[in-house]
């Protein structure tokens, strides 16, 4: 099965052919068939690989698929890599996106460019297996960069209006700004170890003492290029306005997959991060700003697909402090705890949307709860994974990050905390605004509520009960597990393991305390929550209402996106204008002309001699012979 | 013929260098003074055979024929230059019933 490997990424591509060649011809359900069809086959062999690389002895295999660049000393093969990590995104992936291809084939249903849709969904899904199957830099970085397209394609896919396509722009060029860091990363890798393979990379990286500076310059590039893609400070504000996107994009690319590619590069090269402490603080202290930053922001959101888009940073800002402290294995198990609430979350998001005719402000919504049960109880349970409660599988997840960085350093810990009562709050806030209290739109709107159709539904609930077990396949040993995860990723640790030696665990009676902090925290949060949008049934202030200081700020998410369009984008804009009228058009178009100009102002003085009176010119012709002889005397 | 040359030579060269000068500067000053298109035309006749003049004259005095009979192959040349130069002078008379060059300036800017 695991030869086979090969077909996983292959299914998508042929999916994304037929539907993109066939877009016009197709009808709408074949169109669905053929790309819900295609991602299935693939989850179906994912499952195969997993079950016989849990059997295996082995944990990690090389399936070359052929030789790509050979030049000198350059060798990079095209091949892919399964062990436990590679395995477990490709369930993730092909699994998560079957769901969500179910579920587009209903939200969609209505949309002019069905085919289109689903052939960039298929695509997508290929170029995020390049990316996680891999077995090299290189190729990953195709992965890499075919996301980013894809995303590209898919925020814009409402090009026609010019918002959307600019927030389609403006995630492709920041996250290029990502990708070069990446790049440069990967150069410094290759001329420093000779290689780009991961399986000539890590051994010889092991070797090398802690705090080297140059895997230290490597490391930082890495992570700049996990922040452009991962969406984390200082390059997080294109993830906001990716929500231009359908929804299923935002569910899928936005929330599941793609924005945790970084979370799983750095998983991946896990050894090199460990030996560069340096970096490792800097990733801790960007990851935990980033959680606190867009939680803040997530408070005063009223578009419900804003607080998840904020939320989403939050989270992946949680994942990256889990990196920081050295928590592979829980920032990978938030990564798959993520993956299901969040895109849980999304869709429900998209449901509600649907029911309510495309309307996104919660001001406007309130009171679903009876119209949209199914939503509503799939939805409850995802606020709850992601606030942390137990047993759900947020709490486990989000409680391993939490428990490592107490060891690192309980400052980290206690502003941990108070960023997950963040979460708690805004999450609750929505889901109370959005289902209880009375319906605030116009009659027509809740005229037309109606819950979704099954194609949507039965995706919402699949993912709901992933996101209350999906936390037992990583119950800690002081609740009575195995923490089966740890032990099934260990091989990919095994470098990090090695050099940082068993971590003296915390004791039972602290880490009982924490989680009973934290739990606490998130259940403080909620009552919040429900004294002021319950009991007191408040409703977020209109546009035009004046704010107090903080909320404004909030609101206006830090005025981050002023702040950079005044540092950046307007400097920029201020050079390309003065590129653009003095030196283009005055200087080099002034030169160009001035030439042609000053030929033809002279043509038009000259040719006045030109009288047609033939006396003048024979006796300019004479005056020339004698000037011609006189020069000749005294030059001879 | 041992006569001739003889005579030529008995005249020193710098008279004859003289008169070709004064007959060519005569033929400059017609081509420049005169508007009758046929003067004009003679004026140029007249240079042409002063510099004939010249060459037969160093021809006779260096006793090579070559000068001689290169001064055969212009005549030869003027004549039909004359030929094809009086046909568009007739050319011109007859369409602008004038043969002053004054009247020729329509080709300008």
């Amino acid at each position: 099965m695991i030869n086979l490997v090969y077909l996983v990424p292959v299914f998508p591509l042929i999916g994304f052919l037929i539907n993109g060649l066939g877009r016009n011809v197709w009808s709408k359900t074949l169109v669905s068939w053929i790309g819900s069809l295609a991602i299935l086959l693939s989850f179906g062999l994912s499952l195969g690989i997993f079950f016989e690389l849990q059997a295996a002895t082995q944990k990690s295999f090389l399936v070359p698929i052929f030789d790509w660049i050979s030049v000198g000393s350059l060798h990079i093969p095209f091949s892919f890599l399964v062990d436990p990590l590679s395995a477990i995104m490709l369930l993730i992936v092909t699994g998560i996106g079957f769901l969500i291809h179910v579920y587009s084939s209903g939200y969609m249903h209505e949309d002019a460019g069905f085919a289109k849709f689903f052939a960039y969904l298929n695509l997508f899904i290929f170029f995020m297996l390049l990316l996680v199957l891999g077995s090299n830099y290189v190729v990953m970085f195709i992965g890499w960069e075919g996301v980013g397209l894809c995303s590209y394609l898919l925020i814009g896919f409402w090009f026609t209006n010019g918002n959307y396509a600019s927030a389609a722009k403006k995630a492709f060029v920041i996250n290029r700004i990502g990708d070069l860091g990446f790049l440069l990363g990967v150069f410094l890798i290759y001329s420093t170890f000779g290689s780009v393979e991961f399986a000539q990379v890590f051994p010889q990286a092991a070797l090398m003492a802690p705090g080297n500076a140059t895997l230290a310059l490597i490391t930082i590039l890495l992570f700049i290029g996990a922040t452009g893609k991962s969406a984390q400070l200082p390059l997080f504000t294109w993830l906001p306005d990716a929500m231009a996107g359908p929804t299923p994009v935002s569910a899928l690319i936005h929330a599941a997959t793609m924005v945790t590619a970084g979370i799983y590069m750095i998983t991946r090269s896990n050894i090199l991060f460990t030996l560069a402490p340096f970096t490792t603080e800097i990733i801790a202290v960007v990851g935990l700003a980033t959680a606190i930053v867009a939680a803040l922001i997530a408070l005063t959101q009223n578009d419900i697909k804003k607080v998840l888009a904020y939320s989403t940073v939050s989270q992946l800002g949680y994942m990256f402090l889990g990196l920081g402290v050295g928590a592979y294995t829980g920032a990978f198990f938030h990564v798959i705890t993520h993956a299901f609430f969040k895109a849980l979350l999304f869709l429900g998001a998209g449901s509600v949307i649907h029911a309510m005719h495309h309307e996104q402000d919660m001001r406007s919504m309130g009171g679903l709860r009876q119209k949209l049960p199914i939503t509503f109880l799939t939805m409850l349970t995802g606020t709850i994974a992601i606030s942390g409660l137990p047993p759900f599988s947020g709490f486990f997840s989000k409680d391993e990050i939490l428990a490592h960085a107490y060891e690192h350093s309980p400052i980290l810990w206690a502003i941990g905390v108070a960023g997950a009562m963040l979460t708690a709050f805004y999450m609750f806030r929505m889901l109370f605004l959005t289902f209880f209290g009375t319906f605030r739109g116009t009659k027509d709107q809740e005229k037309h509520l109606h819950e979704s159709p099954a194609s949507m539904t039965i995706p919402l609930v699949v993912l709901a009960i992933l996101s209350i077990v999906g936390g037992f396949i990583g119950v800690p040993e002081v609740l009575g597990g195995h923490h089966w995860l740890a032990q099934f990723l260990s091989p990919v640790l095994a470098y990090t393991n090695a050099v940082a030696g068993e971590t003296i665990p915390l004791d039972h009676a602290t880490e009982y305390l924490l989680m009973c902090i934290s739990v606490g925290a998130a259940l403080i949060s909620i009552a919040v929550a429900y004294v002021i949008y319950i009991s007191r049934k408040a409703v977020p202030a209109a546009d035009t209402e004046e704010r107090s200081f903080l909320s404004n700020l909030s609101y206006h998410k830090f005025y981050i996106d002023e702040l950079y369009s005044a540092i950046i984008t307007r400097p920029l804009d201020i050079i390309s204008q003065f590129f653009f009228k003095v030196v283009d058009k005055l200087g080099i178009d002034g030169l160009v002309n001035g030439i042609g100009t000053s030929a033809k102002e002279a043509s038009k003085t000259l040719r006045l001699i030109q009288t047609g009176n033939v006396g003048f010119y024979i006796f300019m012709m004479v005056l020339g012979i004698v000037a011609l002889l006189i020069y000749g005397f005294y030059h001879i | 013929m041992e006569n001739i040359t003889q005579a030529i030579q008995g005249i020193p060269l710098n008279h004859y260098i003289l008169l070709s000068a004064i007959i060519f500067a005569i033929g400059v000053m017609g081509v420049l003074i005169r508007r009758n298109a046929i003067v004009i035309f003679m004026s140029v006749e007249l240079m042409l055979n002063a510099v004939n003049l010249l060459l037969t004259a160093f021809s006779a005095y260096r006793g090579d024929a070559a000068g001689q009979v290169f001064v055969f192959f212009i005549m030869a040349l003027a004549a039909a230059e004359v030929a094809v130069g009086l046909a568009i002078i007739v050319m011109v008379y007859r369409n602008t019933s004038s043969v002053d060059i004054n009247v020729l300036n329509k080709l300008k800017w």
